[in-house]
């Protein structure tokens, strides 16, 4: 690995029964994805508190995700609204601060979709290849 | 939280940790001695070792080993997913007396090495950053013990219809105290008006009727006949539930159902029973097999509540059963567990769909039918249609009628519609064996047990035709009142057009209107059919998300008779099993207030799905209080607080930034450590 090609740092916040499970099944199905995301256990999507992504990109993520079940499908009935709710404020207080708000984002991955984990992280470990590391964008 | 006594909150960590191979699983990828070797550099790391195994008796001895010898107090097993081993390390750790809940579990396999497959560097360097992600978590470990409730043992059964009925049956014979409560006057469900059923031919209230009066009769069953449950609250053992009992203005107890007052009553009204083709009284029961055999006023159409005047039922019932003046009652009662047995509703065709149900008489649903051939229904079970009373020859059924139908988003199949079809058109063929029967389908699912013979009997014994098409189009001959269906026939490649007598639309089946009232007081979750969902498709079917709360029957989706009573034994089985033990084991994952720090604002209490915190007075000052027996542990709460005054157990705020913290400061993002 040289110093010179831009390695981002993803962060997800995965819920137990959904998407930390999504995560999981990717693993048993191999579906292989870049290794540059961290993956944090909560139970529930709804746990992630805004200031805990605000935190990660204060820290040094190029990244994060918060995932959670699919509506409707949410373990805790509801946590996943909360979750959204939340994604809506961080996103416009990204956006604030100038943090480029597509380095943030809310996925619904069920935990029978193993695919969809790996092509999210593929696909967001691109797209921040492509906008650089946190505080190259210009907004 | 106390901490046991011999799993004191130790001062400082003395940190074991163990990374797998599971065999060529991790090991083939990462290098798991030198994920072992660089976490033996992070402080605090007394043992660090790899193992073969970590799960295997030899792996799980070494662990404990280690925690006696070195007086770990603290475990990371670098490995699997927790969710597959997590229980295995935690009791292996409490087998060398360390509390369970410092033992911390890191993915290698799922998570890593079996998603890196090709990149054994960068796999090993994300794998050590993993271990040490785990290790600054671990640090803020304390001991927890799981606590248990006690279990009422008596159960509320929701629901008086063919599942409910079972499950009472199954729940009462186990020796506990059940209350079965429905909401019509008498139990029965959609069972009660069917014909008979399929595949067999068994006469559905034949069948059914011995069930009704035998769970009537179990002595540890009480039956709530014409009651709603209107309120529960409480948690897994224990359940406090308001029930309303409607007036019948009949006296329960001294009404012995002789008929008489019925005979006498002067107000005639369409029979919902029959489907509005027959008729009732204003006092009536809904059909002869009722159970409880006790008469009801009806007090929307009762002449007595409408003028004062007439007191004919009054006059002519010798037991003096009648009280005009009877309010409704309200029950409270303690359970311990709860099971959901609300059914279903058939559905009614729109107002402006292609099958004109609300403008040709002569299109029915199949539930009509049903009582129109049913011996005890209106007819006799002499089928004739609607306009003119004559018996239809032609007869065409329709399926999927509000089913796996995107317009009206029923996307799911009813399941019983198929067989159903086949079933009233072999009874019409009997009492008719010059009729011609053609079924317009989609798709034939005759998947269950008998099913594909009664498709084979019906087309070849009773010459039904079978054709494969959707109708567009339905007309009516304005003098014969015959129905012209016009539809594309897919196997043959041509639109045609039959007449028919009669049109029967197969009707598929919806969340019955009462589930949710219920739904909303038990927070249960629904699935994307509307129907009620169930803790996990395949190896929870009867569970719910709320421990305690059971599902059975057509209240978890469209499903027939011999399912539903399956389901039914399933469900009381699993309430059983809670009231056996008489307790349940929370685990430690609940919401934890500090004191200190909490302003009493309440944003946890709303944001809370279970109604598990409430804010109460403390010394003064609002303070959020949880309860810990109706804390699922989401976590939602601690997300919300804008003190940070409220944590989740095992997932606080410091423990999830610790392992970012750790997550960040690794070198290399894409490799790690």
């Amino acid at each position: 690995m040289t110093e010179m090609q831009f390695e981002p740092k993803i962060i997800a916040f995965c819920c137990n029964w959904c998407s930390y499970a999504g995560a999981d099944l990717a693993g048993v199905s191999r579906f292989q994805y870049p290794p540059n995301v961290r993956i944090i256990r909560v139970m529930c999507s709804g746990r992630v508190d805004p200031s805990f992504v605000i935190e990660a990109f204060k820290q040094g993520a190029d990244g994060v995700i918060v995932a959670g079940c699919h509506p409707n499908d949410c373990h805790y009935i509801s946590g996943n609204q909360k979750a959204a709710t939340r994604a809506e404020f961080l996103t416009s207080f990204l956006e604030e601060v100038g943090i480029d708000p597509s380095r943030f984002k809310l996925e619904w991955i069920a935990g029978s979709e193993g695919e969809k984990f790996a092509s999210t992280v593929k696909r967001m470990v691109e797209e921040i290849k492509v906008l650089g590391p946190l505080g190259s964008e210009v907004l | 939280m106390e901490a046991s006594p011999e799993t004191k909150q130790p001062e400082k960590e003395v940190i074991g940790v163990f990374v797998c191979h599971c065999g060529t699983n991790i090991g083939g990828v990462v290098n798991c001695e030198k994920v072992a070797e660089i976490a033996s550099q992070i402080p605090g790391v007394v043992v660090s070792k790899d193992l073969k195994y970590a799960c295997s008796d030899l792996g799980q001895e070494e662990i404990r080993k280690a925690i006696k010898e070195k007086g770990l107090n603290r475990v990371v097993v670098a490995s699997c997913s927790p969710r597959l081993h997590e229980y295995t390390f935690k009791n292996c750790v409490e087998g060398a007396g360390l509390n369970p809940y410092f033992m911390h579990m890191v993915n290698l396999r799922e998570q890593c090495s079996w998603v890196h497959m090709k990149e054994p560097e960068l796999a090993t360097g994300k794998a050590a950053n993993l271990v040490k992600m785990g290790i600054e978590r671990s640090r803020l470990s304390t001991a927890l013990s799981p606590r248990e409730v006690t279990v009422e043992p008596s159960c509320l059964i929701i629901g008086g219809g063919i599942a409910g009925i079972q499950a009472a049956l199954d729940i009462g014979d186990k020796g506990f105290k059940t209350y079965l409560v429905e909401k019509e006057p008498s139990i029965g469900g959609h069972m009660a008006q069917l014909d008979k059923t399929f595949p067999t031919g068994d006469c559905a209230i034949c069948i059914l009727a011995p069930k009704m009066v035998e769970v009537a009769r179990n002595k540890n069953v009480e039956m709530l006949s014409y009651s709603e449950v209107v309120d529960i609250q409480g948690y897994v053992g224990n359940f406090t539930v308001k029930i309303r009992k409607k007036p019948r203005y009949v006296m329960e107890e001294k009404c012995v159902g002789c008929g008489v007052c019925a005979e006498k009553c002067p107000v005639k009204v369409p029979n919902e029973f029959d489907m509005g083709f027959g008729s009732r009284k204003a006092i009536y029961v809904p059909f002869p097999q009722a159970v409880p055999l006790k008469y009801t006023i009806d007090r929307e159409n009762c002449l007595h509540f409408k003028t004062g005047k007439c007191q004919l039922c009054v006059k002519a019932c010798v037991n003096e059963a009648i009280d005009h003046k009877q309010e409704p009652e309200e029950i409270e009662l303690k359970v311990g567990t709860v099971i959901v047995a609300t059914g279903f509703d058939v559905y009614t065709p729109t107002r402006k769909g292609v099958y004109r149900y609300w403008e040709y008489k002569n299109v029915i649903t199949a539930l009509e039918l049903e009582r129109l051939i049913n011996a005890a229904g209106p007819t006799g079970g002499h089928l004739v249609r609607p306009s003119d009373g004559v018996e239809p020859q032609r007869i065409a059924f329709i399926q999927c009628v509000g089913s796996r139908n995107l317009k009206i988003a029923n996307k799911y199949c009813s399941r019983v519609c198929c067989m159903y079809a086949m079933k009233n058109s072999q009874i019409i063929m009997e009492h008719s064996p010059d009729a011609e029967i053609a079924i317009y389908y989609n798709d034939i699912r005759a998947f269950g047990k008998g099913f594909e013979e009664l498709y084979h009997r019906v087309r070849e014994d009773y010459g039904i035709e079978f054709i494969r098409g959707r109708p567009a189009k339905l007309t009516k001959d304005p003098v014969t009142e015959n129905i012209t269906i016009r539809a594309e026939e897919t196997l043959l490649a041509k639109i045609t057009e039959r007449e028919f007598d009669l049109v029967v639309l197969s009707v598929g089946l919806i969340p019955n209107p009462g589930t949710a009232p219920v739904q909303k007081m038990l927070s249960l979750p629904v699935s994307d059919d509307g129907f009620l969902a169930e803790s996990h498709p395949k190896l929870r079917p009867v569970e719910t998300a709320i421990e305690g709360v059971f599902i059975c029957g057509c209240a978890q989706g469209p499903k027939d008779i011999p399912d539903s009573v399956a389901q039914a034994k399933a469900a009381a089985s699993a309430a059983s099993t809670l009231m056996i033990k008489g307790k349940h084991i929370v685990e430690p994952l609940y919401a934890n207030v500090n004191e200190e720090l909490c302003v009493g604002c309440g944003l946890c209490a709303e944001l809370c799905p279970y109604h598990a915190i409430e804010i109460a007075e403390k010394d003064g000052q609002s303070k959020a209080v949880v309860t810990e027996a109706l804390c699922h542990g989401c976590g939602t709460c601690a997300a919300g607080c804008p003190q940070h005054a409220i944590n989740q157990l095992q997932f606080t705020d410091q423990q999830l930034m610790n392992e970012l913290t750790a997550a960040l400061a690794a070198k290399n993002s894409a490799g790690g450590e």
